[in-house]
C-alpha cells in the first residue's frame, strides 16, 4: 500500500457547481453554486438535511447524475478538468481514482454475484488484473476491512452476510483499485448504532494506512465532530457555512448551523424533549430569491434576508459563512 | 437436489392425478354419445350395447374412473373410437409435430424479444424503444390465424419461397422440416415475442433503477458489463417464467396454427378429437400437455435457483 502525503493540490476540487434537475414539474435546482475540494487524507463531511444537495452534488460531480440533470461549473479530480470531458473518460475515471460507499449495503450489492467478484470488477477493469490474481486481491482486500476467514468468505453471496459485513464489502469494493479519493454517501445510515461506529472507526483507519481523501456525506454531526477536517453544511442546494471542523462546531455562526447543532441530542440532559427547527426547507422547484432558510430562521432578519441572497463571506480566514446575521458567540443573535 | 426432484415428480403425480379426474368429470357434461357417433349410419341397438358394454360406458362413473385410472398407470390409455388404435401411441406420435414448433416458435421468440426488450429498455424514450413498442403492440393485437393467414398468402403464394402447409419429420428430412415450420413457427413465435419483449422491457427497467447498478457504474465499468452481468442476469429471473408459460402452452398445442397449417401435432389431435367426441383420445392429449406443464415448470425451478443463489432447492 502506498502512503499518500497531504498535498497541497486538491484531490477533487469542485467550483461554482450547480445540478439542474428536470421535472414535470419543471426544472429543479438541486444544487446552485457550491465550492468545495478535499486534500490527500483529508476528510470532508458534507452535511445537510434530506434533500439539501448534499449527494447530488457528489454524484452529479464524478458524472453518476441522473440522465435528467443539467450539470455546469468546474470539477478537477486530481487536476483534470471533468466536466467537459466525454462520459467514457470519466468513467475511466470513476472506480479507478474515485471510490463509493452508498447508504444502504442490503441494496447496493448485487443479489447474484459473489462479494468476491463484485469486490474485485473494478479492479479487473481499470487495472488489467488476470482472474488468478483478482481472486487473492478480493481476500487481501476483504481481509483489510475486517472479514473474518476472507479467504472463504469470497465467494459467498451478499445474503450470506449481515448488514455491516456487507458495508464492510461495499468499502473493500471502493478501495479495490487504491483510489485517491472515497466518496461515503450516508454509509451508516442503514447501520444499527454499534455497527455504525465500527464503521467510522474502519474507514477512519483506512484512511490513516492508505491516505486517501474522503468525502463523507451525512446528517449525523456526532460522525462529522469525530472524522471530519473540514466541513460544509448545505441548506437548499447552497453552502451555508463552511470551514475547519473545530471551528464551525466551537463557533457556528449561521443560525441554521447554530440550531442544527442545538438540535443534537444530549444524553447527559436527560429524557427531556428534543430540540427542533421549525418548518420544512423549500421545494427546488421554487426556491426563494433570498436566503433559503430565510421562513425557519430563528433570528428571522428582515426584508433584505427575504429578497437578497447572502454572499459566503469569510468569518475567519478559513471559516465561511452565507449569512448577513452571523450568530456571535456570546449568543448576541440569538 | 435429487431429493428436491422426487418430491417435486411426486407432488406432480398429485396434480395429475387431480387433472385426470377433472376431466373425466367435464367429459361427462359434453352432450352427444360417442357410441352413436361411432356407429354412425350402422347404428342397431344390439350392436350399440355391445359396444357401449366393450368401452364400460354400462357402468357406474366411479367405476368407469378408477377402471380408467387403473389402466392409466400402467401407461394405457385406452383404445379410441374412432380408430380403435391404443389412446398412448396415437397421443405420443404426435408429439414430436408439436414439440418441434413449440421448441422452434419460442427460440424464434427469443431471439427477436432480447434484442429489442434490452435495447429499449436501456435506450428509453429512443426510436428503437418507440419501435418495439409498436412492434408489440402489433403483435398481440393481431390474431395470430390472421397472420398465419397473411404469412401463407405472402411467401407461399406471392413469393412461392416456403410450402403452404403440411409437416415433415425433423429425423426425417432436416431441411425440409426446416421449410415447413418456418411460417408456423413465425406466426406463433411472433405472438410470443410481442409478450417477451414487453416483459423483458419492464423487467430491465425495474432492474436498472436498483441501488446496486448505481454501484457498478460508480466502479466505472464499461455499459456492456453493467448491462450483460448486473441488469441483465437479475431482470432474467422473472423472465425465465414467462418464456417458460409461452413455452408450456405451446406445447399444448396451438390449436388454430396446427389446424391452418395441417400441422399434425396435439392441437390438431385435440380438435379432431372434440369433433369425433372421442373422448380417450381427449384425455390422453390432455393429460400429456399437463404432465408437460408440469415437467417445464420443475425445469423452471431448477433453473431459478441457478440463475439466483438465493434460491435454493432442497
Amino acid at each position: 500500500m502506498s502512503e499518500r502525503q497531504r498535498g497541497d493540490r486538491p484531490v477533487l476540487a469542485v467550483e461554482d457547481l450547480t445540478v439542474t434537475i428536470g421535472t414535470r414539474r419543471g426544472p429543479a435546482r438541486a444544487v446552485a453554486g457550491v465550492d468545495w475540494s478535499v486534500r490527500a487524507g483529508e476528510t470532508l463531511a458534507l452535511v445537510g438535511e434530506s434533500g439539501s444537495g448534499k449527494s447530488m452534488s457528489v454524484l452529479a460531480a464524478t458524472g453518476l447524475a441522473p440522465r435528467s440533470a443539467r450539470v455546469t461549473g468546474r470539477v478537477h479530480l486530481l487536476g483534470t478538468e471533468l466536466t467537459g470531458l466525454p462520459a467514457e473518460r470519466r468513467r475511466r475515471m470513476r472506480g479507478r481514482h474515485v471510490g463509493f460507499v452508498f447508504q444502504d449495503p442490503m441494496t447496493s450489492l448485487n443479489p447474484v454475484l459473489t462479494v468476491g467478484r463484485q469486490v474485485i470488477e473494478a479492479a479487473e477493469e481499470h487495472l488489467g488484473l488476470t482472474r488468478r490474481a483478482a481472486r487473492a486481491r478480493a481476500v487481501e482486500l476483504l481481509d483489510l476491512v475486517g472479514i473474518p476467514s476472507a479467504a472463504e468468505r469470497v465467494d459467498a453471496y451478499p445474503h450470506q452476510f449481515s448488514g455491516g459485513m456487507r458495508q464492510r464489502v461495499v468499502i473493500a469494493m471502493a478501495l479495490a483499485c487504491e483510489p485517491d479519493l472515497l466518496i461515503a454517501d450516508e454509509p451508516t445510515t442503514a447501520l444499527d448504532v454499534t455497527t455504525q461506529a465500527q464503521i467510522v472507526e474502519l474507514v477512519a483507519d483506512l484512511q490513516r494506512r492508505l491516505g486517501t481523501a474522503v468525502v463523507w456525506i451525512t446528517h449525523d454531526l456526532g460522525v462529522v465532530a469525530g472524522i471530519a477536517d473540514t466541513v460544509a453544511v448545505m441548506y437548499a442546494g447552497r453552502i451555508l457555512e463552511q470551514g475547519p471542523v473545530d471551528a464551525v462546531f466551537a463557533d457556528p455562526s449561521h443560525p441554521y448551523t447554530a440550531a442544527l447543532l442545538a438540535a443534537r441530542p444530549d444524553p447527559a440532559a436527560g429524557g427531556g424533549d428534543l430540540v427542533t427547527i421549525q418548518g420544512a426547507p423549500p421545494s427546488p422547484l421554487d426556491l426563494p430569491a433570498g436566503c433559503a432558510f430565510w421562513p425557519r430562521c430563528p433570528v428571522r432578519g428582515d426584508a433584505r434576508c427575504e429578497h437578497e441572497l447572502p454572499p459566503l463571506a469569510p468569518v475567519s480566514a478559513d471559516h465561511h459563512v452565507r449569512t448577513f446575521y452571523p450568530h456571535q458567540p456570546d449568543g448576541g443573535s440569538r | 437436489m435429487a431429493r428436491f426432484v422426487i418430491r417435486r415428480l411426486l407432488q406432480s403425480g398429485v396434480v395429475l392425478l387431480g387433472v385426470t379426474l377433472v376431466v373425466f368429470l367435464l367429459l361427462q357434461l359434453v352432450p352427444g354419445d360417442p357410441v352413436r357417433v361411432a356407429l354412425g349410419t350402422r347404428f342397431d341397438p344390439q350392436t350399440y350395447e355391445a359396444l357401449r358394454a366393450r368401452a364400460g360406458l354400462d357402468q357406474p362413473l366411479v367405476a368407469q374412473y378408477f377402471n380408467y385410472l387403473g389402466r392409466a398407470l400402467t401407461g394405457d390409455l385406452g383404445v379410441s373410437f374412432r380408430s380403435g388404435r391404443p389412446v398412448t401411441s396415437i397421443v405420443l406420435e404426435r408429439l414430436p409435430a408439436t414439440l418441434s414448433l413449440a421448441v422452434t416458435a419460442v427460440v424464434f421468440a427469443m431471439l427477436i424479444a432480447f434484442p429489442l426488450g434490452v435495447l429499449s429498455a436501456i435506450r428509453s424514450g429512443s426510436f428503437i424503444d418507440h419501435a418495439a413498442r409498436v412492434f408489440s403492440q402489433f403483435g398481440v393485437s393481431v390474431p395470430d390465424f390472421w397472420m398465419g393467414i397473411m404469412g401463407i398468402l405472402l411467401f407461399a403464394g406471392v413469393l412461392g419461397w416456403l410450402p403452404p402447409s403440411g409437416y415433415v419429420a425433423l429425423t426425417e428430412d432436416p431441411a425440409r422440416w426446416a421449410s415447413h415450420v418456418a411460417l408456423p413457427a413465425a406466426t406463433v413465435g411472433l405472438v410470443t415475442a410481442s409478450i417477451l419483449t414487453r416483459f423483458i422491457r419492464s423487467s430491465m427497467l425495474e432492474v436498472l433503477s436498483e441501488d446496486y447498478v448505481r454501484t457498478a457504474e460508480a466502479k466505472g465499468l464499461r455499459t456492456r458489463v453493467v448491462v450483460l452481468r448486473h441488469v441483465l442476469r437479475n431482470a432474467l429471473i422473472p423472465v425465465v417464467t414467462v418464456v417458460a408459460v409461452q413455452l408450456a402452452s405451446l406445447l399444448g398445442g396451438v390449436i388454430v396454427i396446427e389446424v391452418l397449417f395441417a400441422w399434425p401435432g396435439i392441437g390438431r389431435l385435440t380438435y379432431d378429437a372434440v369433433q369425433a367426441r372421442d373422448y380417450p383420445v381427449l384425455q390422453g392429449a390432455v393429460l400429456l400437455v399437463a404432465a408437460l406443464f408440469l415437467l417445464v415448470n420443475l425445469l423452471v425451478d431448477i433453473l431459478y435457483a441457478r440463475l439466483d443463489p438465493r434460491i435454493t432447492v432442497r
